[in-house]
């Protein structure tokens, strides 16, 4: 444990209700360690409002080790912070700078509206889950699970695609909102794989419809969602999507 | 399962219409260089322009050029239309802006600002489409080649010239490999063959449009 703590000033955006108007709040935030996690430096700042009779800042988190996806912050102009790979729970504050001053904003997009200070509404990626982003089996007996054979290869691609948590990140990043990296890669996933292949068709097209009609962007291939994304998902699988929506018009 | 698309009127159709579309242009812009390289042939004693001439006689004149003339015009209008119509979606997509951020920590300027340096191609074709074509075809109808000389001769249209070709430079470095992956095929083993056609077409054909202008300003 190092011993010398930061002096930090955290200009947070605060908005009461999805209906309020928001405004930016600078909070002085002295004797920060640098060992603390980003999410442990606002339960800091939230004991000290707590303490001054003030309303705690909202945020999103759950399992605090990146695997949940709902910590969704934009930190410094970047979708879960300035480092590669991680969400903002695994975001240390070694990473910023003594004095430092901290722009903490919500996701900005027409399709997660805000409900209060930096927590989205992101269940527009849930209505797109549903309407296409599933296998439908027959229920009964489990089959073995070594029945259908499927290649190493391919297995890793479809697993890099559903190592996806749907935190929102590629759409936080992408200059038109757009929301072509999440959606592709639950395409990519199930489509990969034997038993998702049978409704490929039908799933592409109900999922990118469900994805317009939430008023996410159009794909301009920027490439920032691959950048942000907290875990490293390809833009191939965009390309994967593409190719199933033009199968899936023409074949 | 959810409905099925329309393909015009979703994302995914768009993007697909507006990166054919490109792809047409590209293809455009190839015939266009090579015949254009003829005019370098022209000889300051006012011969050696014969087979550009014939060419650019050629595509004023013969029938089977027009549905081509006309399909290129409205390839031209439907890249414009459709690229303002997806920007102005994209925007909507976003109403509130952030206060910080910073888009140069993880995508390239040529990729955000497609849309800027598509219209101010656009903008330079208007002068340019006037310049060659408009006047030669419709006002004063002279040999193409005299056109090419009158305005190359001003070293102030020869720098608005480059500047436009840095442009259509950064467009093309952008649009390519963008049409290749919107289509589903910049994919690991392509992508090395997609990014040497990208340098081809972003780099050697501005080039290429470059050294006429500086041809008939400097050796001339």
């Amino acid at each position: 444990m190092s011993e010398q703590t930061m002096n930090l000033k955290l200009k947070i955006w605060r908005q009461k209700d999805k209906n309020s108007k928001g405004q930016f709040v600078t909070y002085a935030m002295p004797g920060v360690s640098p060992d603390m996690s980003f999410l442990e430096m606002l339960d800091l700042l939230n004991l000290k409002l707590v303490r001054n009779g003030e309303e705690a800042v909202a945020f999103d988190h759950d399992c605090r080790e990146g695997i949940c996806g709902t910590c969704s912050m934009f930190i410094n102009g970047r979708a879960h912070g300035p480092l590669k790979g991680i969400t903002a729970c695994q975001l240390h504050m070694r990473t910023f700078t003594d004095g430092e001053t901290i722009v903490i904003e919500p996701w900005r997009a027409k399709a997660f509206p805000i409900i209060k200070d930096l927590v989205v509404d992101r269940s527009a990626f849930e209505r797109i889950m549903q309407a296409g982003g599933f296998v439908s089996v027959r229920t009964g007996g489990a089959p073995d699970g070594n029945a259908i054979p499927i290649s190493k290869a391919v297995a890793d691609e479809a697993m890099d695609a559903a190592a996806c948590i749907g935190c929102g990140a590629c759409v936080a990043a992408c200059k038109n909102g757009s929301a072509m990296l999440f959606v592709s890669a639950k395409v990519s996933q199930l489509a990969l794989l034997p038993q998702g292949y049978a409704e490929r068709k039908t799933r592409v097209e109900a999922m990118v419809a469900q994805m317009d009609a939430e008023g996410f962007g159009n794909c301009s291939n920027t490439y920032a969602c691959e950048a942000e994304c907290p875990k490293m998902i390809s833009v191939e699988h965009i390309a994967r999507l593409n190719r199933e929506y033009v199968r899936a018009k023409l074949v | 399962m959810g409905k099925p698309t329309k393909f015009l009127t979703s994302s995914v159709g768009r993007k697909i219409t507006l990166a054919l579309s490109g792809f047409f242009l590209c293809s455009f812009l190839v015939v266009h260089l090579v015949i254009n390289l003829f005019a370098l042939k022209a000889k300051p004693d006012g011969t050696g322009a014969e087979m550009f001439t014939q060419y650019g006689d050629f595509m004023a004149t013969h029938p089977i050029i027009r549905p081509l003339e006309w399909s290129l015009f409205a390839g031209f209008l439907l890249h414009a239309v459709l690229g303002i119509f997806l920007f102005i979606k994209n925007r909507q997509a976003r109403p509130v802006r952030y206060d910080m951020n910073r888009p140069s920590e993880n995508s390239t300027w040529t990729s955000r600002f497609a849309w800027l340096t598509g219209i101010l191609v656009g903008a330079f074709l208007v002068v340019h489409i006037n310049t060659f074509f408009i006047q030669s075809r419709f006002i004063q109808h002279r040999p193409m080649i005299d056109f090419i000389k009158e305005a190359f001769a001003s070293p102030a249209y020869v720098t608005f010239y480059m500047v436009a070709l840095v442009f259509l430079g950064y467009h093309l470095k952008h649009g390519l490999q963008s049409a290749f992956q919107t289509l589903g095929l910049r994919v690991g083993r392509y992508e090395k063959l997609i990014d040497a056609i990208g340098v081809v077409f972003w780099l050697l054909i501005p080039i290429g449009f470059a050294i006429i202008p500086l041809y008939f300003l400097f050796a001339y």
